[in-house]
């Protein structure tokens, strides 16, 4: 069956090694500027792909002389707080939707599903102004609430998904035995659906970290940047690019989604497709 | 539900009236959608609508506008940076699309087939699309360095050019930099969004097919294909929604240049409304992202009712 592995070789094997240099390389190249001295970054005689004496100077650099912790504690704090409140509000309105089914409930779940899909890029001008009218501009807050924009109907949607396969039996008997539905909602629906509860809020967390056109645009004060607006708006000094510094940031800065992510990957491909399925 | 309703009155002696007022479908149903109706109505509804009022307005940074009709439409019509990003933006989603689908479905399919190691290798696929994009945008500017650039060096290495290639120094090199660097991003989301579709084929509709003599790629084309199509249909909408509306990467690894020629309708309605204080136009700008939305809007709403 030589023949075989040789096909499987050539169909299978090869292209994935090819996808796999192409989606690593990103990475690799990332990792390997951020340890190598200036001295080697910036040597044309010397292999760009390999480190001859790595350091840790562009990570110190990163950590006590610039804001770098700063706009890291920016960040935690805007994705936690606008993962809880969209996550509250969404699994509120998620359970009302599919299953108190008032009137209107249909009309207004195919509206949130809609609103998923309309792209930061279209809102983000209204929205300054908005933001400026609130006097939010240039504050945790303006980045806080506007998050929830993406962040409702992405866990609302997926929230949905998940409560349509809890067998309506389950409210029932409890209802039966005297349960107010609020009482319903809190002990039994809720931790029937936790893995589903944690799909959505390390999705949201995710996406709130990645932001980047929102806290571009409404805030301005080095100190209430993000990481990922920081590293990119302030690293870069005049015509000079301090690429290892750049590099280090860009590292340290995806390490938190990137932990998350290795623990919980199957949560993620569940957000991912759970999110496409109605 | 009739019969819990029942049950409810029946035991409702034991509930106080204003328990009972809460225990209310409509009531209760009105209280948990009031935060987000909240939230949605106040930063995303009413910015929708609003950013069309403003595109009809002379609106400036931080201050009020007056109406003046479609006078910013008509300029843009007249700016030829505006037709240029027009056909940047066709272009980088045409072409960005074609290849992620294509690269997406063939990732798919080799995922599918894999014996071992299958777990870990979806997971690496699946990282360029979780990192945040602001990063390895910066990681892709620094490969398309002109003097230091990783690829120009390989590339001098295997005798293939005799001189580094300046990826961000020319118009049509710069496009194709920004498009690979969407390709790399944007791969993930078809693999893995198809690999799930792959996975719910019935194997022995397969078995069937090759019983039936139908070769490797009679089978993929006539049994296959047509059982993923929805999925397909679907993962390319968002994605085509996504890259005609994409920011930044063009923002990051070109800002728009060399000389404003790889500006995109975001990257467009950014200088204009926020560096240049223009809000009226910006707006103008963005808005003409509304026919690909409204389309995909269109398409998707088929699929859910498909599925249901």
């Amino acid at each position: 069956m030589s023949r075989r592995l040789a096909a499987r070789l050539v169909f299978i094997h090869l292209p994935l090694l090819g996808f796999m240099l192409f989606l690593l390389f990103p990475f690799y190249w990332m990792l390997i500027t951020s340890l190598k001295p200036d001295a080697e970054l910036y040597n044309l005689h010397l292999n760009p792909l390999w480190i001859q004496a790595p350091t840790l100077d562009h990570l110190r650099h990163l950590l006590f002389q610039t804001h770098f912790p700063r706009w890291l504690w920016n960040t935690m704090f805007i994705s936690i707080a606008s993962t809880v409140l969209s996550l509250g509000s969404s699994l509120l309105a998620a359970y009302a939707i599919q299953r108190l089914r008032f009137r209107g409930s249909a009309s207004l779940g195919i509206a949130i599903f809609l609103s998923y899909l309309v792209p930061p890029t279209i809102l983000f001008i209204p929205l300054a102004a908005v933001i400026f009218h609130l006097k939010l501009w240039d504050t945790p807050w303006a980045l806080i609430l506007s998050y929830p924009t993406f962040l409702i109907p992405f866990c609302t949607w997926l929230l949905m998904g998940y409560f349509k396969s809890i067998p309506k039996e389950l409210e029932e008997c409890a209802m039966i035995d005297g349960a107010t539905r609020f009482q319903v909602f809190y002990r039994i629906i809720l931790p029937v659906c936790l893995p589903g509860v944690f799909s959505a809020m390390i999705f949201a967390f995710t996406l709130s970290w990645n932001e980047f056109l929102y806290a571009l645009a409404f805030t301005s004060d080095t100190l209430n940047k993000t990481v990922p607006v920081g590293v990119v708006t302030e690293l870069v000094s005049g015509d000079v690019y301090h690429w290892g510094p750049l590099m280090a940031g860009a590292l340290l800065g995806s390490v938190p989604v990137a932990l998350i992510y290795s623990f919980f990957v199957e949560h993620y491909v569940a957000g991912l497709t759970g999110a496409m399925k109605g | 539900m009739n019969r819990a309703e029942t049950a409810v009155t029946f035991r409702g002696s034991t509930k106080s009236a204003f328990l009972r007022f809460f225990e209310h479908r409509e009531v209760l149903g009105t209280l948990f959608v009031l935060p987000a109706i909240l939230l949605l109505g106040i930063f995303l509804a009413y910015p929708f609508f609003f950013g069309v009022w403003l595109s009809f307005t002379d609106t400036i940074i931080g201050g009020r506008g007056r109406y003046i009709g479609w006078t910013n439409y008509r300029s843009l019509l007249q700016d030829s940076l505006f037709w240029l990003t027009t056909r940047n933006t066709f272009l980088y989603t045409i072409v960005a699309v074609w290849l992620k689908l294509a690269m997406g479905l063939a990732l798919a399919l080799i995922l599918n087939r894999l014996v071992r190691f299958k777990g870990l290798l979806r997971a690496i696929v699946l990282l360029p699309w979780i990192v945040p994009t602001a990063f390895s945008a910066i990681a892709f500017w620094w490969m398309y360095d002109s003097t230091f650039s990783p690829i120009s060096w390989v590339l001098l290495k295997a005798g293939w050019i005799s001189q580094r290639i300046d990826f961000l120094g020319d118009p049509n090199l710069a496009r194709a930099s920004v498009i690979v660097a969407n390709v790399w991003r944007g791969v993930p989301f078809f693999a893995i969004g198809l690999l799930a579709g792959l996975q719910t084929i019935e194997p022995s509709l397969i078995e069937a097919a090759a019983i039936d003599g139908a070769g490797l790629w009679q089978r993929f084309w006539h049994v296959t294909l047509p059982l993923v199509m929805p999925l397909l249909v679907i993962v390319t909408t968002f994605s085509t929604i996504w890259t005609f509306s994409d920011f930044q990467l063009v923002y990051i690894i070109t800002r728009g240049g060399p000389a404003n020629a790889t500006h995109l309708y975001g990257t467009l309605a950014y200088q204009r409304a926020i560096q240049g204080g223009q809000f009226g136009e910006g707006a103008a700008i963005s808005n003409f992202i509304f026919p690909i939305l409204f389309m995909g809007a269109v398409i998707s709403l088929l699929y859910v009712k498909r599925e249901e």
